[in-house]
């Protein structure tokens, strides 16, 4: 057989296939003994874990020097249309992000699934391992028929995981809309690769690469790809299914469908963008530039008013995606100029920050995880001051919110960093509007950072600092050490990525080399990251980070030395107001107000306020997306009536129906005529 | 020579440390002589810290180790800031671990740990105060970044020290209305992130209006001296920032003289008591905006700087 | 760039600052104070008018800049002054968007103007012609400060900036236009600020008030 050989040619592609089965036998095992807790839990999640690190690693080796290109057939599929699988540093990247934050969240949901709620144990493994099996089968095809069977696993598999506890009314809803606007992209997609094959009726990706489509067909499925791929990456407006799904599920789910899935989009569109297509005119660029910051400013300004707490993450996800795309825009216009570096620059951004993202929210999903397990609450109106009851928890969580705020020396920054590097040349754009508008996105970039670390010291500070706010709080315990352990490599990941980001931007390089044919500026030195040129910029996290040890260090050692006071503990002095009780900390709404304030027409807000003269006043806002009133109700209620109308067809009669067949029979007939 | 640039790399740190309190105390003097009061002495700055060190420190029962370390860490940015930001020489070993992008970073940190550590006694004075400082905080970064921008497209570089090397090898001055642009930017945005008048009073005390003090409420003796100081550094890193972008002449260069380098620090001297006098002047002529106009006023900060960037654009390409 | 003159620098950082009383006058309340920044684009107008004659070695550009000074700085702001006295408005009026969007407007506008302008300043050989750009921006602006209010007086405020505008436009591109036209042109804003004055007395006594919704109802339904 060819397919052998041709795996035997290829050792890393075989065994990233031999990994993916691994997965999917064991989810199969799982159904051996669906309902015994300890036979899924601490056998068969670990045993995931092992192998999403292999997936790590066999990805990790694809963006070292001296990796060729592996792609082979295999004899599976349909007749005459076979399976085509490839491996290149594109998706080696995105299979050592896969791997990489894949292995965390396994071993967190080996502590963290119990018996009893919802679906049983060993069905929800099985769901698992098919969601990620798909998800790398996705990443490693190398057709469009591959790609959409996959595609279509991982958003069933993953609706099933939405929908595990399925008894409950508004968690069926939520899985239902998750399912509609999956299908909805996908169709999407669909159409995108039916233009891509140019006429030619392959549809594996190396037809479609050597195809030339005329540039209004090219355009035509560059939207298209924008259109599916952004569906299932939440771009704004198509957005509306990520905070209603998200919540829904339990929190490693949340995790995968936040820190992955949405990934695999975002693989997709780089894929077609890039790979598939050839240089396109600039507009293409502008178009998905000004949706990106666009996505990015609405999911944080939303994000600040949340109230749940993963609801609030949900809408950061949207924010992270939003910047991701506006990488991807900027990348795009610069390719449309050919300043080749400045592409390399912005998508070095692009990939950094994915592997970011992945990181730093999968962690924070889990974290909120362990603080539902713990106290069974994930309104933030009800939690606080857990940071006593939870230190592993809320020491990791705080790397974590860190990170995502973007601060220094973590890994957020270096992303953020990366893309305004990217946003400081563009005023050498050779176009008398593009120079002067595209350089303004990067006041949006920082807007939205700003804001981010706005949302975090909200999460943050809502949910682990002040004090409980219920008084079931103080009996919270802290997470089990797989749960640790799973946050703790999470943790890790960001913190090593904010220390060595060089390391990370030469993996990238292999990446932007095959994408664009360059790749950023090592630097003479292994310390410190200068993309452009070492006396333009240069940024070293490790050394931030060395200095502010060495300050601490110092600093702490001569208070010990020469502070003689005593430190006593006592009431909070509070201005000296004596009568205090934990509902006076500032509420999650209450911390929203002044975002809510300055940005109030992007809201739609209800309000119910007290009268002066109740006895138990009560005050309730709520904030709710305008998309979907002016949108979606809208078009819903349009394809309502429109279905309403042709109900008339349905006369419920034996003979009408077989005269509807006849007629199109000969229909069809005289068209072929 | 490398010995050398690393004596100066701590000497400049330790400078900065030394010398932030006497600028505020310089500030708040002129402030004082200005609104016709009694100054206090240029060291008052220098006897509060004493004070504060001496004292014993009162610690709220539920202070966790995040409202013990805040201090310190906030303490440590702003100094590992300090060393970077060149303010007498660019011959800084250190300075090339953060451009002025990664700056405003750090500053940002400091900023969200301060505000996570007021929300951790959870009182609704601590609260307040992180959620203003925070806003106040995104409205600034945008503003910031685009005078930086101003820069970059003048001096090719966002590494501070070729900033300042790159104006002072010119052959004559050049003077640019972008770079006044973002001159009259830069202020606002110093003005509003160092909790100076028109968006905070520095000398406030009635809860109600306060930002940053709100937020250190809680904090006593030797935390409170920390913070304080560290706030007072970041007011003076600011100073320092504005010199190398703006008015960069006295820094020693690479290859300077000893010569050089005490003129270098005459010349710091000269700067911060004209930047100490104007700021004061400032803050006498102008009124506290209520919260809600903070966001007109930095408006107008980041649209002069995108002026600044676009006249560059227009003119001076 | 290095190599332009000293005073073609001066003349960059006036344009900017034209450009700059240009948003600030969009963002001012007072009326009083939008008088006074009247003032200061007039006489920023005279000192880069002068300063172009004297570089260019132009007479008749001179006249104009006197012209500019007497007009500008002089007779028209003690003329408005004086209506602002009489008619006793010292409100603030409010912009009908706030502050923040209308000044994000505004720099949609000045990319809007610089972008035009862009091409012509590559061509450019003088620094001069590259402020065409600065002027048409001023221009707009003016046009969308006149938009943004409803108060009549804030509207002729508007008026004159858009004159400026368009006078710096004049001089930056072609070294100013003939002295008849700028005479014409000059005696026709004089003439327009009496009778808006006269119209002024007019609509208050009308409606007490000088808020332009009043305007509306007289249109017949």
């Amino acid at each position: 057989m060819a397919g052998v050989n041709g795996l035997a040619a290829t050792p890393d592609l075989a065994m990233l296939l031999g990994l993916i089965a691994a997965w999917l036998l064991v989810g199969v095992s799982g159904l051996l003994q669906p309902h015994r807790i300890g036979w899924v839990a601490h056998i068969l999640f670990p045993v995931g874990a092992l192998i999403a690190l292999g997936v790590a690693i066999v990805g990790a080796l694809t963006v070292v020097d001296g990796f060729v290109t592996q792609s082979t057939v295999l004899p599976l599929g349909l007749p005459d249309l076979p399976f085509h699988v490839r491996l290149d540093p594109l998706s080696g990247f995105f299979l050592l992000l896969l791997g990489s934050a894949g292995t965390g969240i396994s071993v967190f949901s080996a502590g963290y699934f119990r018996s009893g709620e919802g679906t049983a144990p060993g069905l929800l493994c099985l769901q698992y391992h098919v969601f990620l099996a798909s998800m790398a089968t996705v990443i490693l095809a190398d057709d469009a028929y591959l790609f959409m069977v996959a595609w279509e696993t991982m958003a069933l598999s993953s609706y099933f995981l939405v929908t595990t506890q399925h008894r409950l009314p508004d968690i069926r809803r939520a899985g239902f809309l998750y399912l509609l606007m999956a299908h909805v992209g996908a169709l999407g997609l669909l159409l995108c690769f039916g233009v891509l094959h140019g006429g030619s009726w392959q549809m594996t990706f190396d037809a479609m690469r050597g195809a030339t489509l005329a540039p209004a067909w090219a355009s035509i499925a560059f939207l298209l790809a924008l259109f599916g791929f952004g569906a299932k990456a939440g771009l704004v407006p198509l957005h509306v299914w990520l905070p209603e799904a998200h919540p829904a599920a339990p929190s490693p789910v949340s995790a995968m469908m936040s820190g992955l899935m949405l990934k695999t989009a975002i693989y997709g569109l780089l894929r077609v963008s890039w790979d598939l297509l050839h240089v396109g005119p600039w507009w293409w660029g502008l178009l998905t530039l000004a949706l990106g910051l666009g996505t990015a400013l609405y999911g944080v300004i939303f994000a600040t008013a949340q109230t749940d707490m993963k609801r609030l993450l949900a809408y950061s996800s949207i924010e992270n995606i939003g910047l991701i795309v506006a990488g991807i825009g900027l990348a795009l216009v610069c390719r449309s100029f050919d300043m080749r570096v400045l592409a390399a620059l912005a998508l070095a951004a692009v990939l950094i920050h994915a592997l970011n993202h992945a990181l730093f929210k999968s962690l924070l999903f889990l974290a909120t995880g362990s603080v539902m397990h713990a106290t069974g609450e994930r309104s933030l109106g009800k939690l606080g001051g857990l940071i006593q009851r939870m230190p592993w928890v809320a020491a990791l969580a705080l790397i974590g919110s860190l990170a995502i705020a973007g601060l220094p020396p973590l890994n957020g920054f270096v992303s953020e960093w990366l893309l305004l590097q990217a946003f400081l040349q563009t005023p050498q754009i050779p176009h008398a509007f593009l120079n002067m508008i595209v350089p303004l996105g990067a006041a949006v970039v920082s807007l939205t950072a700003a804001l981010a670390g706005y949302v975090m010291v909200k999460f943050y500070g809502v949910i682990f600092l002040g004090q409980p706010r219920e008084s079931e709080l103080r009996e919270a315990h802290d997470a089990g050490w797989l749960e640790r352990a799973g946050l703790l490599w999470l943790a890790l990941g960001c913190v090593l990525i904010g220390l060595f980001p060089q390391v990370a931007l030469d993996g990238v390089g292999h990446v932007t080399q095959l994408l664009i044919g360059t790749t950023v500026q090592r630097g003479p030195s292994a310390w410190w990251m200068t993309p452009m040129a070492s006396n333009h910029a240069s940024y070293s996290g490790l050394w931030l980070w060395v200095g502010m040890v060495v300050v601490v260090g110092i600093t702490v050692a001569l208070m010990r030395r020469f502070y003689h006071g005593q430190v006593r503990r006592t009431a909070p002095w509070n201005c000296g107001y004596p009568w205090r009780t934990p509902r006076m900390q500032d509420t999650a709404e209450g911390f929203g107000q002044p975002i809510r304030h300055l940005f109030g027409p992007i809201f739609r807000i209800e309000r119910e306020m007290p009268a002066p003269t109740d006895a138990e006043p009560r005050y309730r806002i709520d904030i709710q997306d305008r998309f979907w009133h002016t949108f979606y109700v809208p078009l819903a209620q349009l394809v309502r009536r429109t279905a309403e109308g042709l109900t008339i067809l349905q006369g419920g009669r034996l003979p009408i129906y077989l005269l509807y067949s006849f007629l199109t029979l000969v229909f069809l007939l005289v068209c072929v005529l | 020579m490398m010995a050398m640039s690393y004596a100066w790399q701590v000497g400049e740190c330790l400078l900065a440390i030394a010398l932030a309190p006497l600028f505020v105390g310089w500030v708040t003097q002129c402030r004082a002589w200005l609104q016709n009061r009694s100054a206090p002495v240029l060291w008052q700055p220098y006897r509060v810290l004493r004070k504060l060190f001496h004292k014993d420190a009162a610690l709220a029962t539920h202070a966790s180790w995040l409202f013990r370390g805040a201090p310190y860490a906030v303490f440590a940015t702003m100094v590992v800031a300090a060393a970077i930001v060149p303010s007498i020489t660019t011959d800084l070993p250190l300075a090339r671990v953060a451009d002025a992008i990664a700056l405003v970073g750090l500053f940002a940190t400091g900023r969200v740990i301060i505000a996570l550590a007021a929300m951790d006694i959870g009182t609704a004075f601590g609260s307040l105060g992180a959620r203003r400082e925070m806003m106040i905080g995104f409205l600034t970064e945008p503003a910031l970044l685009m005078v930086l921008f101003n820069a970059f497209l003048m001096f090719g570089s966002t590494a501070l020290p070729t900033i300042v090397a790159n104006t002072l090898t010119q052959p004559h001055i050049v003077l640019h209305a972008s770079l006044a642009f973002a001159g009259v930017a830069f202020v606002m945005v110093l003005l509003a992130e160092n909790a100076r008048l028109p968006i905070d009073n520095p000398s406030t005390h009635l809860e109600l209006t306060m930002i940053h003090e709100a937020m250190v409420l809680e904090y006593s003796a030797c935390h409170l001296a920390l913070i304080e100081w560290a706030s007072w550094l970041k007011l003076f890193n600011y100073a320092c920032i504005g010199f190398a972008l703006f008015v960069p002449w006295g820094i020693a260069l690479q290859d300077a003289s000893p010569w050089g380098f005490g003129l270098a620090i005459v010349m710091l001297g000269v700067k911060l008591v004209v930047a100490g006098a104007a700021l004061a002047l400032l803050e006498t002529v102008s009124a506290k905006l209520r919260l809600f106009r903070a966001p007109e006023f930095l408006t107008m900060a980041f649209l002069l700087a995108v002026l600044g960037l676009l006249v560059h654009l227009l003119l001076e390409v | 760039m290095t190599s332009i003159s000293f005073a073609n620098q001066v003349l960059q950082v006036l344009a900017g600052a034209l450009l700059l009383i240009s948003f600030a006058m969009l963002a001012e309340r007072r009326s009083r104070r939008l008088v006074i920044l009247l003032v200061c684009q007039g006489a920023v107008l005279f000192v880069s008018t002068a300063l172009v004659a004297a570089t260019a070695h132009l007479t008749h550009l001179f006249y104009s800049a006197a012209l500019t000074l007497i007009l500008k700085v002089g007779v028209l702001p003690w003329i408005l002054l004086r209506l602002l006295r009489q008619l006793g408005i010292e409100r603030d009026n409010e912009p009908l968007l706030n502050l923040p969007t209308l000044m994000l407007v505004g720099i949609g506008l000045v990319i809007f103007a610089f972008g035009l302008a862009q091409p012509v300043s590559a061509l450019a050989t003088t620094v001069l012609r590259r402020t065409l750009g600065i002027a048409l921006a001023v221009i707009l602006l003016a046009f969308l400060m006149i938009l943004a209010r409803r108060k009549a007086f804030t509207q002729v405020i508007g008026f004159l900036a858009l004159e400026n505008g368009l006078f710096f436009a004049a001089t930056s591109t072609t070294y100013g236009m003939p002295m008849v036209v700028e005479l014409g042109i000059a005696l026709d804003v004089l003439v327009g600020v009496f009778i808006f004055g006269v119209f002024f007395f007019h609509i208050r006594e009308q409606f007490d008030s000088l808020d332009l919704r009043h305007l509306e109802s007289l249109k017949e339904d």
